[in-house]
């Protein structure tokens, strides 16, 4: 059985957790109740991860769990240790600046508040990963499990089509669809 | 933090996950996929003295298909199963309802398995399992058991699994030649838990005749509840007349409840559109198998 190492604070056992977050390693102490959403934001200081509802409902949190988009606020900062966790401070290219998803967002006004686009950003990084060439009903298929307030997902949806442009795989098959959605 | 404080267990193989468990039986949880579990927690709902955490129970991660069926495992995710190719061609009902279940980031972490042991009348898979008659695999540190999906929905969230026992495996029955499968649900938005869900099995002979018509219903009833309306179709034709007599048997015999979400009318009525709609789509399934000779 593998246990963490522990120590006692206020009669709460606390486990030792090393996590692997955007490539980086971080050593934390946390309770076994510290959700992944907590952990990042707090433990770790990357505060780029939004909690809307803390219970899975609107996706804010949505991180990439090695590869996968899982939302950080149902899983607990213990059970992640060994696996690579990617936030949205880690999809941006290697010189600093914007990764795709992220310039699709600036150049379709893909967001107002921002308060939901870490998760569409890492939802649609993972999902462009799986299907390169989204029409426009799989990319709203994408992003159906998200919800924005402000924005409208009309931006959001021709953003996904513009990301997938951005990465070349669009341009081959349909560029002139591509391109008129990113106006839309 | 929002959940109440719990002792954490993560153990790496099932024996020790279930000796574990024994010695904790009545104040531990499993820990599986943690999407219905971890709100519950965050809501205070619920407050465990101890988590058994089975991801890392790798042996349970997998998807087996044979002429006989699908079993899959405790830590198989429901994005597993959906995509898995020769599990959906042995049982095509279980991607078609699948991908109702909630999310797809949900479903790349929930567990199918569970879903079913989590006994929500409102999810779709315990109704999946209910239809198709199933069986899932109990063990405990004593042994191992079978339970049939009839024996094992006893109340609203409540199953017939024991203190220390751990659902470790789902057997979900392939589709026999002749037969076709349908799932259509109502739900106010995508991904949502549906108002009304239904599912069907229609069976029919080599002559192209009805000979079983089988629902499984969600959000109706406190338990995953199946009709038997074959004898609706006793002339063995899916003919409106016979669609509406079923539509009417299945609203008559659901027990939908009111919420702030649908009145207990408003379900009962989609029950019966469902119901005919999902036998149709069956038996077109049924006929577009027997002629393709495929799924
Ligand atoms: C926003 C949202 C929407 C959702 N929508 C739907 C939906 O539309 N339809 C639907 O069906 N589900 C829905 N779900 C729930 C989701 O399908 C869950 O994954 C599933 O219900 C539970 O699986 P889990 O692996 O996450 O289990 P957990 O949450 O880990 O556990 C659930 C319960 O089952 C017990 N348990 C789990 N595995 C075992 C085991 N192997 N042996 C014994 N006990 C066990 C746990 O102790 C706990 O009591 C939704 C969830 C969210 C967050
Ligand atoms: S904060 Fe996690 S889904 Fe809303
Ligand atoms: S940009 Fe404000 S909630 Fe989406």
């Amino acid at each position: 059985m593998s246990d963490p190492t522990t120590a006692d604070t206020d009669g709460e056992t606390m486990h030792h957790v090393r996590l692997s977050v955007n490539g980086a390693t971080y050593d934390i102490e946390v309770p076994a109740r510290r959700l992944l959403s907590d952990a990042v934001r707090q433990d770790i200081g990357l505060t780029g991860t939004h909690v809307g509802c803390e219970h899975g409902v609107c996706g804010a949190c949505t991180v990439l769990v090695d590869g996968v988009p899982m939302r950080s606020c149902l899983m607990f900062a213990v059970s992640a240790e060994g696996q690579e966790v990617t936030t949205v401070e880690g999809l941006g290219d290697a010189d600093g600046s914007l990764g795709a998803v992220q310039q699709a967002f600036k150049d379709c006004h893909g967001l107002q508040c921002g308060f939901c686009t870490p998760g569409f950003l890492t939802t649609i990084t993972a999902c462009l990963r799986d299907n390169p060439d989204p029409t426009r009903e799989e990319a709203s298929e994408m992003v159906a499990g998200n919800l924005c307030r402000c924005t409208g997902y009309q931006n959001i949806v021709s953003a996904v089509l513009r990301a997938a442009e951005l990465q070349g795989a669009g341009c081959a098959t349909k560029p002139e669809h591509a391109a008129q959605e990113a106006q839309a | 933090m929002k959940p109440a404080p719990f002792a954490y267990l993560r153990p790496e193989c099932l024996q020790d996950a279930l000796e574990a468990y024994a010695d904790h039986a009545d104040d531990a949880k499993i820990l599986a996929g943690g999407q219905s579990l971890i709100p519950l927690l965050s809501m205070r709902l619920a407050a465990p003295t101890m988590l058994i955490d089975i991801n890392r129970l790798t042996e349970l991660s997998y998807v087996h298909t044979d002429a006989s069926g699908v079993r899959f495992g405790a830590l198989t995710r429901h994005a597993q199963i959906e995509h898995d190719k020769r599990a959906n061609r042995a049982q095509p009902l279980l991607r078609k309802a699948l991908r109702s279940v909630a999310h797809p980031t949900i479903r790349n972490r929930g567990t199918t398995v569970g879903s079913i042991v989590h006994a929500d009348a409102a999810a779709e898979m315990p109704a999946v399992l209910r239809l198709l008659e199933g069986s899932v695999t109990l063990r405990s540190h004593e042994g191992s058991r079978e339970v049939g999906a009839e024996d094992l929905f006893v109340g609203p969230l409540e199953t017939s699994l024991a203190a220390g026992e751990i659902a470790t495996e789902i057997f979900m029955p392939a589709l026999p030649a002749g037969a076709g499968v349908a799932f259509e649900e109502i739900s106010r938005r995508r991904g949502d838990y549906a108002l009304c869900g239904a599912a069907a099995i229609v069976q029919t002979d080599p002559g192209g005749a009805v000979t079983s018509v089988k629902t499984g219903y969600l959000s109706v009833s406190e338990t995953p509840l199946v009709l038997d309306l074959s004898d609706a179709f006793d002339d063995g034709e899916l003919s409106q007349t016979n669609l509406t007599g079923a539509g009417e048997l299945a609203s008559a015999a659901v027990q939908p409840e009111t919420d702030i979400h649908a009145t207990a009318d408003y379900r009962r009525q989609l029950a019966g559109v469902l119901t005919k709609q999902v036998i149709e789509q069956a038996h077109n399934h049924a006929s577009a198998r027997t002629i393709g000779g495929s799924q």
